[in-house]
């Protein structure tokens, strides 16, 4: 039976709220920074008056005298302590007083987020917040990364900087993840907000080293310029020489993700004139030599990304080469490290007199081996953060477990992603570091074979953590010592990590796997699987049994329509469901459409399908105000 | 399984076959039960670069996976493919093509020439085998007349003059510390082991003796 389901007025608040507990999202994939300092929330600002000529359009001169009514007294105090609420949960839930506190709350909310930017139209977030100071958007669902969604989706940051353009001079900060931006799109926002301070853009593309420039050259107030796992055209500009020579209020930058060369006398010379330079992330074109130089200059910075951390070629052989060592010594803040993008192994001592101040260390770019990391991770006692590559083997891991008592965040990568390959970790690492590290909150690991008894360890071992994503790489591996489902050890996580929000299964799983997420997951919100059920019922335990699911993005799995359709009470409640090469028919998702007019049904067809293909390729939707995007490109229908 | 188990391969014959028998075989699980179609294969990372490795096993086993129950080596990785294509998945693992593409370039040693004033370095994950690792070398010093023994195959790779040039072995520092002559293991063994290259003169060379051509790798 299919309930004709009407959103309530609140749903629309719900698309503002943030559904991380913490300041940074979970899901945030960036390289590792102290959890204290984050590049959200500014502050929000605090004014005498509420309703005194404020910046931008708002209650400022009116024209003609109105006596103010009996409420405008409480509503002026209103506003007033409302500039002190940050957290977005409470805002929206203050929003939904009465009229009045509606109307102050969105004249007080300085950040706005956005977690799907096809969820509002940037008119109607602009006309009700009028006094933004920084917006965060993200655009495509995550699986896009992975080569699963056709270029040229969607999710332009275009009509959202042209709409802001117009409404919020004041802006201060932009945050995008996943999103296309433009060179143009860079430089209307350059020459809109005079006051821009922050760019942060994670995994977008779309724009080049012009678009750079031009905000190097324009934002004279720009304090962050984060450019992280984003892709970067080459347009030849250097665009690190349009920094104005007179001194920047940079307090970090970070391009390690832009693969084009860099004038390195242009980036010395912006080091030497960014007094508040804190967190600089440089690109594998900077040689060791050269870095010495930059840290030599800026002794004072806590986070560095070390570039390439191998010589340029014209190293004259028996030189004995700066003293990185001392280098590294003085620079007595670092507490957060990365890089090492084409290290050769000789070069990674030098990084030791840091080593004890290190609350984050990512090498998941290093090809190092145990033998390489043992020495260096036995003096990080503080480390909270650790990304590493496999090729540390399950020896290096038992090193990390024994001495990195404080570790919070574990990412281990594969060196090298194929499927039918030994592969040098395994469940004796996921052991040790959940026997070692106690604290663990979050763990992302890829591996080749694993056994549901790490699993359970870790699950008992870890009762802190938020965060447990396992990629077995083979597809519907067992566990390789029982040959049984990889059920159990998922089952206990569920059932032992008390906190767990996000979960990602690999492995062979049935139904029961399932089952167990849906008895024990009440607190899940995000969910990731691939080649995994056996029916149904699978997709129907969870839908059923997790109130709290907001994005569910599957692969490969067999659920079809029966399941589709048991999730139609809650689908006004999640950010996205996305399904690919699952049993879905286009009758199963006309149903849904049907049914939740709020609901924007994407069904993608790649390529080499045929229309009359029984099932379709790809399943998106995500609840909506707006109806159908308009910028639709061919291979999605929206139903 | 640790790539130091290499090193006691080099008294052996390191030919491809040898070097698998040698290897920890990897089979199925229940495959004492007597399984058919079980295929033993070396699954030493990256050595699977030889396509023709069958990896197929029967496919009943794939869709019934009760078989899977059962006792199986300690270490035995499980090989199980689903019944699809053994073609690679799109997106599969999960890893971003960024993070995919930064490790192509990951293998850097520094390379030596004796008389030459600057080191270079070269990424030995570029290459695939032995010769296309000496015509680089080979490239990268075009500027010298030298030409490097290449003991794989007995002859010389390119400047059949040995008079005019000056003629150069390569040779690489393992992980031991040990100086070793290239060409002694498989490659891929090589790339793991070896932390730098020396192209050392000839006539330098007294401690390097030649090697015979029956022990000569013949693989790659």
């Amino acid at each position: 039976m299919i309930t004709n389901k009407k959103p309530r007025s609140s749903d629309s608040d719900s698309i503002y709220m943030r559904d991380d507990r913490t300041e940074m999202s979970v899901d945030d994939d960036r390289s590792p920074s102290p959890n204290s300092i984050t590049h959200d929330s500014s502050p929000t600002r605090t004014y005498n008056t509420g309703s005194g000529p404020g910046p931008g359009p708002g209650s400022s001169s009116v024209p003609e005298y109105l006596a103010p009514y009996p409420d405008q007294v409480l509503e002026n105090v209103l506003e007033n302590v409302l500039w002190f609420l940050t957290s977005r949960k409470d805002r929206n839930a203050a929003s939904l007083v009465c009229r009045s506190w509606y109307r102050v709350e969105a004249l007080t909310r300085s950040d706005l987020f956005i977690g799907n930017c096809y969820a509002v139209s940037p008119k109607r977030a602009t006309s009700r917040f009028t006094r933004i100071r920084s917006v965060t958007l993200k655009g495509r669902p995550r699986f896009a990364d992975f080569n699963l969604m056709p270029p040229n989706w969607g999710a332009h940051f275009a009509p959202w900087v042209s709409a802001m353009a117009m409404t919020y001079p004041w802006l201060e900060k932009v945050h995008l993840k996943r999103m296309s931006v433009t060179d143009d799109d860079l430089a209307l926002l350059a020459e809109s907000f005079l006051g821009f301070k922050e760019l942060v853009l994670v995994c977008c593309d779309g724009f080049g080293t012009s678009g750079l420039a031009i905000v190097a050259s324009r934002c004279r107030q720009l304090k962050v310029l984060d450019l992280i796992e984003s892709e970067v055209s080459d347009d030849e500009v250097d665009w690190i020489s349009y920094f104005p020579d007179t001194g920047t209020c940079l307090e970090s930058l970070s391009f390690d993700c832009v693969e084009c060369p860099i004038d390195f006398d242009a980036l010395e010379r912006l080091v030497a004139n960014s007094p508040s330079l804190m967190k600089l992330r440089l690109n594998r074109h900077v040689s060791i030599g050269q870095l010495h130089r930059l840290m030599v200059q800026a002794p004072h910075l806590t986070h560095l990304g070390t570039g390439s951390f191998s010589p340029s070629e014209d190293v004259a052989q028996g030189e004995q080469g700066p003293d990185y060592v001392s280098a590294f010594a003085a620079c007595k803040s670092i507490v957060c490290l990365s890089g090492f993008r084409e290290i050769i192994p000789d070069y990674l001592p030098a990084i030791n007199p840091v080593c004890a101040n290190l609350t984050s260390l990512n090498f998941s770019y290093a090809n190092v081996s145990a033998e390489h990391l043992k020495p260096i991770i036995c003096n990080c006692h503080n480390l909270q953060i650790f990304w590493v590559l496999d090729s540390i083997c399950d020896e290096g891991l038992q090193a990390v477990a024994a001495t990195c008592k404080e570790l919070r965040e574990l990412r281990v990568f594969p060196f090298d992603a194929r499927e039918d390959i030994e592969g040098p970790v395994s469940e004796v690492g996921l052991q040790a570091v959940s026997e070692g590290c106690r604290k663990l909150q979050s763990i992302l690991y890829f591996c080749q074979r694993m056994t549901n008894a790490a699993v359970v360890a870790m699950s008992k071992n870890c009762p802190d953590l938020v965060v447990f994503r396992l990629c077995i790489m083979g597809r519907q591996r067992p566990d390789h010592v029982t040959g049984e489902p990889m059920d159990e050890g998922f089952g206990a996580i569920v059932m032992n990590c008390k906190k767990l929000t996000r979960l990602a299964v690999s492995g062979l799983l049935t139904d029961r796997a399932f089952a167990y997420i849906g008895k024990y997951g009440k607190i899940v919100r995000t969910l990731s699987v691939a080649f995994a059920g056996d029916s149904d019922m699978g997709l129907k335990y969870v839908l059923e049994g997790c109130p709290r699911l907001q994005k569910l993005e599957i692969r490969d799995s067999p659920f079809g329509d029966a399941a589709l359709l048991s999730g139609l009470h809650h689908y006004y409640n999640m950010r996205f469901l996305w399904m690919s090469a699952c049993k879905l028919s286009h009758q199963g998702c006309q149903q849904i459409a049907q049914a939740l007019p709020r609901l924007v049904v994407e069904v993608i067809k790649h390529e080499d399908t045929l229309d009359m293909d029984e099932y379709v390729d790809t399943l998106y939707m995500y609840r909506s105000l707006e109806g159908s995007r308009d910028d639709v490109p061919r291979f999605v229908s929206i139903l | 399984m640790s790539p130091e188990d290499g090193s006691n391969l080099l008294e052996s014959d390191a030919a491809s076959v040898s070097f698998k028998e040698t290897e920890l075989t990897l089979g199925l699980p229940g495959e004492s039960r007597g399984l058919a179609l079980v295929e033993k294969t070396s699954g030493k990372r990256g050595f699977l670069e030889t396509v023709d490795l069958n990896l197929g096993r029967s496919s009943n086993v794939a869709s019934d996976h009760n078989k899977y129950s059962g006792e199986s080596e300690a270490d035995v990785p499980n090989m199980a493919k689903p019944p699809a294509a053994k073609a690679q998945v799109v997106g599969w693992p999960p890893v971003r093509a960024y993070r995919k593409n930064a490790m192509k370039g990951c293998k850097y040693v520094k390379v030596a020439v004796d008389g030459a004033p600057y080191l270079r370095k070269v990424d030995l994950e570029m290459h695939n085998s032995y010769q296309q690792l000496l015509n680089a070398l080979q490239d990268m010093f075009s500027c010298s007349s030298f030409t490097i023994r290449n003991y794989l195959n007995e002859r010389t790779v390119m400047n059949q003059d040995v008079n005019n040039g000056v003629e150069y072995v390569p040779i690489y520092e393992d992980k031991d510390g040990d100086w070793m002559m290239l060409g002694d293991v498989p490659w891929k063994m090589f790339v793991e082991s070896c932390k730098r290259l020396r192209l050392m003169k000839s006539s330098e060379a007294t401690g390097f003796a030649p090697r015979t051509p029956s022990k000569c790798s013949s693989s790659n």
